[in-house]
């Protein structure tokens, strides 16, 4: 807690050298979907990444995967559980799936969490109105980071 | 006495319920102790995802599908005693009640309920239940339409539902209603919204599988207008639609639109086969 705490601190004096994410639209995957750099140009915050994969609001990542380490009720089973995700994937390739998820694994039903355009009928958020102007990424580059900070944290032991 | 029958048969329940896996259960859901309805059957040739189908009712918690077996538990009654009500009650310029024309609701509308949508060839068009009724509203008894999911159209569906109960849905797709059907198809498929989620995604991949605390089904409409527990009143059909719709971060359609009707002949036909539940009761 007292580390993120820190991290997030380190986060915010650093300022203007941290707040220049890649946009949603300049990110460069690998031919297999990976990403190499950080999105935020920041490390991530596992213990934030861990709330925005629990929060609904947020990545709601648990209504679809089981993750033992969260507490977060209800985790669901569309996807495979994310136990020991580490343990199959690396950093990139993490950053990858979660950015978006369509270039690891064609056609898949997980959303792209850092994408902005190519939608149908996109709305503006949950109000099933038509979306105004330009979209935000359902994450930003530093909750991305985050997340797969947190993703990075779950090996077999 | 009909409350205890109940009782002993939602014991029977929870004994073969938590023997099932997160898939459809086993159950097998007689209402009233008489009405047998099909909740299973062999899918439709014309829905290659599926090999079998499923009524939502088979996803549900015990206590739900309880409610459902016995019209003293099923809170929809109450609506559907208003809707007969109206059913008798002169009302509009015409001077009739929707009595006058088509006498006792109960013979009459036998089996109607299980082949809606369908092509009215006076009108030239794909009607839902909904659309006919406010048709017959505003030109046989000259009175105001309906809200198209006003709660007296949900009550309506419901009253005219109740004498199809049991009867296998049997919605037509071809013929001049081809083309609307597979418009709805379509749409069906289609990834909506920022999620990029369509039908198919949640209720013909992931039937049986909980999304959150969601236990999926396969988003059948056999069960319409459908009492929830969630928000106690009975919900139009397209108001599901356009929920499901909405929870994708889309742009929903409004009921009552060219789209849902579309998309409701098409879901419809999806369960060919399965009983009338309507009025049903789902969380
Ligand atoms: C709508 C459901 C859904 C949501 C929401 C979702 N995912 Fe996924 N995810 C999947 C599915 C399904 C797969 C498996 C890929 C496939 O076969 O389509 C997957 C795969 C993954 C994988 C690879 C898993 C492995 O074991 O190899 C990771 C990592 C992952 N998701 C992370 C996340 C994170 C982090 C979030 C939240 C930010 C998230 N997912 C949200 C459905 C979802
Ligand atoms: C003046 C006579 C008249 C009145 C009053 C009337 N209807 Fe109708 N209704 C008809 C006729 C005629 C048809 C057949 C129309 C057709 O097939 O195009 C019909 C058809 C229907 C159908 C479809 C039946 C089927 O087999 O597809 C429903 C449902 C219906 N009416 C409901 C109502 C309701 C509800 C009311 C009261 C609000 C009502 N009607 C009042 C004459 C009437
Ligand atoms: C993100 C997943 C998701 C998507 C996409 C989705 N639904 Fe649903 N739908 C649900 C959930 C959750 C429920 C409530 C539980 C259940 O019955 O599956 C539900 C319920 C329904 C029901 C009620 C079933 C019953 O028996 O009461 C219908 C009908 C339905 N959906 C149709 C649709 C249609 C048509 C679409 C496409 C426009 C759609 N859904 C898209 C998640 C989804």
């Amino acid at each position: 807690m007292r580390l993120s705490t820190l991290t997030l601190a380190m986060t915010l004096a650093a300022g203007v050298a941290y707040a220049n994410p890649v946009a949603p639209g300049d990110v460069s995957y690998t031919e297999y979907g990976a990403i190499e750099a950080s999105l935020s140009g920041a490390p991530g915050d596992a213990v934030n990444g861990a709330s925005v994969a629990s929060s609904r609001a947020m990545g709601n990542c648990v209504a679809c995967h089981k993750v033992s380490s969260l507490d977060a009720a209800f985790q669901g089973e569309v996807g495979p559980s994310l136990d020991g995700v580490a343990d199959r994937w690396s950093e990139s390739e993490l950053r990858g799936i979660v950015a978006n998820a369509k270039k690891t694994y064609e056609g898949t039903i997980m959303p792209s969490f850092y994408k902005i355009s190519g939608f149908v009928r996109p709305g503006d958020a949950f109000t099933g109105k038509a979306a105004q102007g330009e979209l935000d990424p359902l994450l930003s580059a530093q909750q991305i980071e985050d997340v797969v900070a947190f993703l990075m944290t779950l090996k077999a032991q | 006495m009909l409350r205890r029958t109940t009782t002993i048969l939602a014991a029977g329940l929870v004994a073969v319920a938590t023997g099932a896996w997160s898939d459809a259960d086993d159950n097998e859901l007689v209402v009233n102790d008489e009405i047998e309805i099909t909740t299973q059957a062999a899918a439709p040739a014309h829905v290659e995802g599926l090999s079998e189908i499923y009524s939502g009712w088979r996803f549900r918690e015990v206590d739900t599908q309880a409610a459902q077996m016995d019209d003293f538990d099923n809170p929809a009654f109450l609506a559907v005693d208003a809707a007969q009500i109206k059913w008798d009650t002169v009302e509009g310029e015409a001077g009739k009640s929707c009595a006058s024309c088509h006498d006792d609701v109960m013979e009459s509308m036998k089996g109607v309920r299980a082949v809606y949508p369908k092509w009215n060839e006076t009108a030239g068009e794909v009607r839902t239940l909904a659309m006919q009724i406010n048709a017959c509203r505003t030109e046989n008894l000259k009175a105001e339409a309906y809200g198209y999911t006003s709660n007296d159209m949900t009550a309506m569906e419901a009253l005219i539902s109740v004498p199809s109960r049991g009867m296998p849905m049997d919605v037509a797709i071809d013929g001049p209603v081809q083309s609307t059907w597979e418009q709805g198809k379509e749409m069906y498929y289609t990834r909506y919204g920022q999620l990029e989620l369509s039908c198919s995604n949640c209720h013909e991949d992931n039937y049986g599988n909980y999304i959150r605390a969601d236990h999926l089904s396969q988003g059948q409409t056999n069960g319409f207008p459908v009492y929830r527990l969630k928000n106690t009143k009975l919900n139009q059909v397209q108001d599901r639609f356009k929920g499901c719709i909405r929870d994708t971060r889309a742009e929903t359609f409004n009921p009552g639109s060219p789209e849902f009707v579309a998309l409701e002949l098409y879901v419809a036909s999806r369960g060919n086969g399965l009983g009338v539940e309507a009025p049903s009761v789902r969380n």
